[in-house]
């Protein structure tokens, strides 16, 4: 008996282990696949990397945790029974007085207006705003964490999602193939060629869009990017002998479906997922530019393009947005290479 | 299936198949109209008994596996009936069809692209049984554990890749799959045309033992004519769509009647380098099986052809007790039919 080599709990075959050893022979793929996780997960945890609220706070000998429990002011020793604002001098003081409190890296959030600035906004970067403040006086760096949040959640949903549904929409079509795949193929070439934009603003102008309709709306017309491969793939499988063999077995379409065809099929399918992240992060912060994305206030890099392009004589602006996307972008375009590698079956392990 | 519910179908034979047709539309133009068809089948009938088996021969594209395939409802025959035990099946749906779909099995000729490349030689064979629930647990390894000693593959085959095996084992797998559901029929669709000679031997004696164990049927298509003679009990030969002879290996083997029999079994190679035998060649190519010729599809190729044999199709005819002939020249009765070949053999010395 064989002794099974398993990687977090999947078993590993040796082409697995091809497929690993080829997606690290990418040092280029590999490492941007790093240097892209430690990001992702550092913006995962920005609320306490940038917040207004300090991280730990110990007054009167008793321990608060502003980040996590909302406190009201009178917990402070203040006079409003709301949310103590903890950049107010007064919170502050009686603090500072009473015990100390752990300020995040950058004591800003995405939403905070610093009105201390000396110089009217947009603030170049200086010690306190170290990328400088946009034109309503908030910090650039606190925004572009908590943007890229959510570029990348947005991103990753929709691939998630449209993925699913496209591979569902190909493998029905191809494995069925006939009049099936004819309907929803006519289908397809009506619905892609509705004018998605336009689509976009007239919706928008009746709902306001947020995170989860702009999901919806896109999702809507991005799933069809995955449907002609999967369908080709489909159809060339179904006429395999062991799909047939199956059939003979009397096993039912669904489980042919999944378990004899759409693993061959997935190969192909994961190189493009990459690319189709790396779409639907562009696509979103188009939108924002254009200011029919996420609602105005959203931390998002689209809308931080589109205030570097009204303010040009605050180059920070735009080229922090531009140098963010770039990176972030490259990244995601060297490790969809390095998944291509890794899934070439003709390539061995230089 | 114990030995009585075997016996038990009132004289009708495990298989009869009666004027199976399939026939492929050829569609053009913008309208996709149907502009003839392809007749890869045109109207075959034979039976096959208990424990027996029928070699379907023919060369390359006359339609032996297609018949085969339409006879397990792979692909929906166009029309004619296939009759499992005197019941009907061929215009069962899909969810009727499954309780026969135990007792008739396949066998492909391809032993590379009949095995799932991603399950486990272990889940390949489990598959039938699970898919029918007979088994499970640790008895339904067992049981394929037992099934793969059975075609000659040890118990270790059961955690290896398809891809670890050779082509001759790779069929072990494809046969103890079919197995796996004890059927009471085979369609064995060319299982040795992929494999070395050496391996076909083992192959086909696999088969006759598991013939004898089991008491199985076959349907054994294939286009070696040595491989049938060692296998089957009776033969059918096929050109263009149609069975033109169908009796006991013995008959056709010393008097075939049909004159593209005739010609196929010249073709045999003898083992004996020094013995003379004459070789029909027959003349130009196999028609198209979109306009087979008229009257009987063999006369434009037949040495013998009369007049007659372009205007009107040959009916089968039993010529002697179990030997069905589809051919003018045999029209004429047993006795005559000595004179006949006589006269054909001095016609050919000429």
């Amino acid at each position: 008996m064989r002794r099974e080599e398993r990687f977090l709990g999947l078993k590993v075959t040796p082409l697995t282990r091809r497929r690993l050893a080829n997606f690290r022979g990418n040092r280029r793929g590999f490492w941007s696949l790093w240097i892209f996780l430690l990001l992702f997960v550092v913006s995962l945890f920005a609320e306490f990397i940038a917040n207004d609220k300090p991280l730990f706070v110990d007054y009167k000998g008793r321990w608060y945790f502003p980040v996590l429990v909302t406190y009201p002011e009178t917990t402070f020793g203040g006079d409003f029974p709301t949310e103590a604002d903890y950049r107010d001098p007064f919170v502050q003081k009686e603090i500072e007085a009473n015990g100390w409190m752990v300020w995040p890296l950058i004591p800003f959030s995405y939403s905070t207006i610093n009105y201390h600035l000396p110089v009217p906004a947009p603030a170049p970067p200086s010690a306190v705003d170290w990328l400088g403040t946009d034109d309503q006086g908030r910090d650039v760096l606190a925004r572009l964490i908590y943007g890229f949040r959510i570029s990348v959640l947005f991103g990753l949903a929709l691939t998630v999602f449209s993925s699913i549904i496209g591979v569902a929409a190909g493998a029905v079509q191809g494995y069925f193939g006939g009049l099936t795949d004819l309907l929803f193929q006519r289908f397809i070439e009506l619905w892609s060629n509705l004018p998605t934009l336009y689509l976009l603003i007239i919706l928008s102008s009746i709902v306001q869009p947020n995170f989860w309709w702009l999901l919806g709306l896109m999702l809507m017309f991005s799933w069809m990017s995955l449907v002609d491969l999967v369908r080709a793939e489909f159809l060339r499988a179904r006429n395999f002998d062991y799909v047939r063999a199956a059939k003979a077995l009397g096993v039912s379409d669904p489980v042919i479906i999944v378990r004899h065809v759409l693993p061959n099929a997935m190969v192909s399918t994961l190189t493009f997922l990459p690319f189709i992240l790396n779409g639907s992060i562009t696509t979103l912060t188009s939108l924002d530019f254009l200011g029919f994305g996420l609602p105005a206030g959203s931390p998002s890099l689209g809308e931080l393009l589109a205030e570097g392009k009204a303010n040009l004589q605050a180059p920070w602006l735009g080229i922090t947005a531009f140098l963010t996307l770039a990176v972030m972008l490259s990244l995601l375009i060297f490790i969809g290479e390095a998944v291509r590698d890794a899934f070439d079956p003709r390539k061995n392990v230089g | 299936m114990s030995a009585a519910s075997r016996g038990n179908g009132g004289g009708a034979p495990l298989l009869e198949v009666e004027e199976l047709k399939k026939h492929y539309p050829i569609r053009k133009g913008l309208l996709s109209t149907v502009v003839g068809h392809v007749l890869a089948v045109d109207g075959i009938s034979f039976t096959i008994g208990e424990g027996e088996t029928l070699g379907l021969v023919g060369e390359s594209g006359c339609g032996k596996s297609t018949a085969g395939k339409a006879i397990l409802k792979l692909i929906e025959p166009t029309a004619g009936s296939v009759k499992v035990r005197g019941k009907r099946i061929d215009k069962l749906s899909r969810a009727e069809m499954r309780p026969y779909r135990r007792q008739l099995q396949v066998v492909f000729q391809d032993p590379y692209s009949s095995l799932n490349p991603r399950m486990t030689v272990g889940d390949i064979v489990a598959e039938p049984l699970r898919n029918y629930g007979v088994e499970n647990g640790r008895a339904l390894e067992d049981r394929v554990a037992a099934l793969l000693l059975k075609v000659g593959l040890r118990q270790e085959a059961m955690r290896r890749y398809p891809h670890e095996f050779s082509g001759g084992q790779r069929q072990r797998i494809g046969i103890a799959r079919a197995l796996a559901l004890q059927p009471d029929l085979i369609v064995c669709d060319e299982p040795v045309s992929a494999l070395d000679v050496s391996v076909q031997a083992q192959v086909i004696n696999l088969l006759m033992d598991l013939q004898k164990e089991f008491g199985l049927s076959y349907l054994f298509v294939a286009h070696d004519l040595a491989v049938v003679e060692h296998i089957s009990h009776r033969i059918a030969v096929m050109y263009l769509g149609k069975i033109v002879e169908l009796t006991d290996k013995r008959s056709l083997f010393a008097t075939p009647l049909h004159p593209y029999t005739e010609a196929l079994l010249s073709a045999v190679p003898l083992p004996d380098p020094e013995a003379k035998r004459e070789r029909i060649i027959l003349k130009g190519d196999v028609p198209s099986p979109i306009n087979p010729p008229a009257g009987c599809r063999f006369h434009t190729r037949c040495p013998y052809a009369v007049a007659r044999c372009s205007k009107e199709e040959p009916a089968m005819r039993e010529v002697r007790p179990g030997h069905f002939v589809a051919c003018h020249l045999r029209e004429i009765d047993g006795a005559a039919f000595a004179t006949a070949a006589l006269t054909t053999e001095a016609h050919r010395t000429k």
